[in-house]
């Protein structure tokens, strides 16, 4: 049992949330992940899938239940929330790139702040991972005057750049022009690659069925049923997961 | 179509230019009604006049000469002493007394009403540095989620917004001024920036409160603390935001530092009023007072405009 507990680098017990104007958006959430691992959430619109992989950071905090992040228990109030969080990357619907500061800057910023790397450094490794998004020759451009797609990258540079062992990604690629959606699927298909862990909130089944290793389907605020890709696609359990796969596909 | 807009605009811009002069010969017309008889030539020497100085040997003794400024005085004992003296009529030999006048030094010399504007300028300097302190602190209090902050911050911004500057004005300088022993001018720009910050603490909050939710949570999934997430990333951009409404907020500064004359210090209004006293010009000097407020309002609207371009170049 602590054998196996050891290497879930997520371990979420019976997360409950509701929201104060009554909605309850985690009935008894319980999850774990792998170090490695690639989980994929999916699920209709309103069903809590946000909301979970907010809790796993803590940009929401939890009514009950437990959540540990790397051995550390994210939901107890003497918890170092900046330390875990460094841990853990975000990549947003809205990309949320700072806009009054330049792509290098944006990518350099939380380096020095909180990784307390020298501004030489932090650029070295922000040039590194603006390369690997494929974007650094727009390194002095200010996101204002970047596509969607663009500033996408600049977001997942700046999450990579802290080289975080986990990655959280909420519908990165929802708010983009179809065009742009390959090629940030393709980025994170090369991250998932790579083995850092990854929870991935997603409409795109494509990159569920490629790049997930188990797919975990959310339906009003609960785990309705946790599987690897085929099981999911070809023999859902649930009918409730049949029903979102219908419509969807 | 174009150019007729064209030939348009500039027949309106005629016709304001028109009604502009038409408004001062009106005024002029008023004005002689009234009997009153302007005297626009004395209004120049109440900003600044060129005084001139008689000055007098200390001692008895011959001039050894004058140049740039500098008479050289040898006395009778042999000391030599210079002087500094613009004007004087004595050439190289001519015997001094003591006491008796060598020539006149003269200089431009600040009048009443740049004195004034120089104390308005200091005194809204001082209070726009503290209404900026107090305004960031109590604007920041005012979003908090601690309740002893926000309610303290809430009172203060009602209690300010709701009663009067001149009796806030007069409350500080005889209550919370006699008790902390101020000075007159600590106390005028204490006031004032009381008075101001409750405005910049709304202009700060709504500037803050401006900026889109996702750039906190970016920088919170990052790793940052409330304090760099203030000062890297939500400070500049709302600072950026309402550098328009804090431009604003110290305009009315300026323009509001006028009551403090009523607790005698001598800013430019005062300095007005003392120099109507003394002379018979009131339309001259209130028109020149008034002037150069807007010397001062209008600059600080320029800078701000200058800056917004500035900042507007990034992005
Ligand atoms: N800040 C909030 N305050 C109140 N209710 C909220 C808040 N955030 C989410 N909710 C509600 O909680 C429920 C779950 O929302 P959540 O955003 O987690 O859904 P989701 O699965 O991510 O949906 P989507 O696919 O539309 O993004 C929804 O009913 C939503 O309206
Ligand atoms: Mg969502």
């Amino acid at each position: 049992m602590n054998e196996n507990k050891e290497e879930f680098i997520i371990t979420a017990e019976n997360v409950c949330k509701t929201f104060p104007n009554g909605v309850k958006a985690l009935r008894d959430v319980s999850l774990s992940v792998k170090k490695g691992e690639v989980v994929v959430i999916i699920g209709a619109s309103g069903s809590g899938k946000t909301t979970f992989l907010r809790t796993i950071n803590q940009l929401e905090y939890v009514d009950s239940g437990r959540i540990i992040v790397d051995g550390q228990d994210v939901t107890d109030p003497k918890t170092n929330l900046t330390k875990v969080r460094a841990e853990v990357g975000m990549v947003f619907q809205h990309f949320n790139v700072f806009p009054h500061m330049s792509v290098l800057n944006n990518v350099i910023l939380a380096q020095t702040l909180v990784k307390k790397r020298s501004k030489k450094e932090a650029e070295e490794v922000a040039l590194e991972f603006l390369n690997k998004v494929g974007i650094a020759d727009k390194r002095d451009d200010y996101p204002g005057n970047l596509s969607g797609g663009q500033q996408q990258r600049v977001a997942i540079a700046r999450a990579l750049a802290m080289n975080p062992q986990i990655m959280l990604f909420d519908e990165a690629t929802s708010a983009l022009d179809p065009e742009m959606v390959g090629g940030i699927l393709d980025i994170m298909k090369r991250l998932a690659s790579e083995g850092i862990t990854m929870v991935v909130v997603t409409h795109e089944m494509g990159f569920a069925r490629e790049a997930a290793d188990r797919i975990v389907f959310m339906d009003h605020g609960q785990i309705i049923e946790i599987d690897t890709p085929d099981n999911v696609f070809k023999n859902a359990k649930s009918e409730r997961l049949r029903q979102f796969l219908s419509q969807i596909l | 179509m174009r150019k007729q807009n064209k030939g348009k605009k500039l027949l309106w811009n005629i016709a304001f230019v028109f009604v502009l002069i038409g408004l001062g010969f009106f005024i002029y017309r008023a004005s002689l009604r009234i009997n009153y008889s302007w005297n626009w030539r004395a209004v120049p020497s109440y900003i600044v006049y060129h005084s001139i100085k008689k000055i007098d040997s200390p001692v008895n003794g011959v001039v050894l000469g004058h140049s740039k400024d500098t008479l050289t005085i040898k006395s009778l004992n042999d000391k030599i002493i210079k002087l500094k003296v613009e004007h004087t009529k004595l050439k190289k030999g001519d015997k001094v007394g003591k006491n008796e006048s060598v020539g006149f030094d003269s200089h431009y010399q600040a009048g009443p009403l740049l004195m004034g504007l120089i104390m308005t300028l200091k005194i809204s300097l001082a209070s726009i540095i503290m209404a900026l302190i107090i305004g960031f602190i109590t604007g920041l209090m005012r979003i908090s989620n601690n309740p002893l902050l926000k309610n303290l911050a809430v009172t203060y911004i009602e209690l300010i917004r709701g009663t009067p500057l001149l009796v806030q004005i007069f409350i500080v300088y005889f209550f919370i001024g006699t008790i902390f022993n101020m000075t007159r001018f600590i106390a005028g720009a204490f006031a004032l920036a009381v008075f101001e910050g409750a405005y910049i603490a709304e202009i700060i909050r709504a500037g803050i409160q401006s900026i889109a939710k996702g750039q906190t949570e970016a920088s919170l999934a990052l790793g940052m603390n409330y304090f760099q997430i203030m000062r890297y990333i939500i400070m500049p951009q709302a600072i950026k935001r309402v550098l328009p409404a804090l431009a604003g907020q110290f305009i009315s500064l300026i323009k509001d530092s006028s009551l403090l004359s009523i607790i005698s210090i001598t800013e430019l209004t005062k300095a007005g009023r003392e120099v109507v006293s003394s002379t018979f010009s009131p339309f001259e000097v209130w028109f020149t007072v008034a002037a150069l407020y807007f010397i001062l309002t209008y600059t600080l609207s320029l800078l701000d405009g200058y800056i917004e371009r500035r900042l507007a170049q990034d992005e």
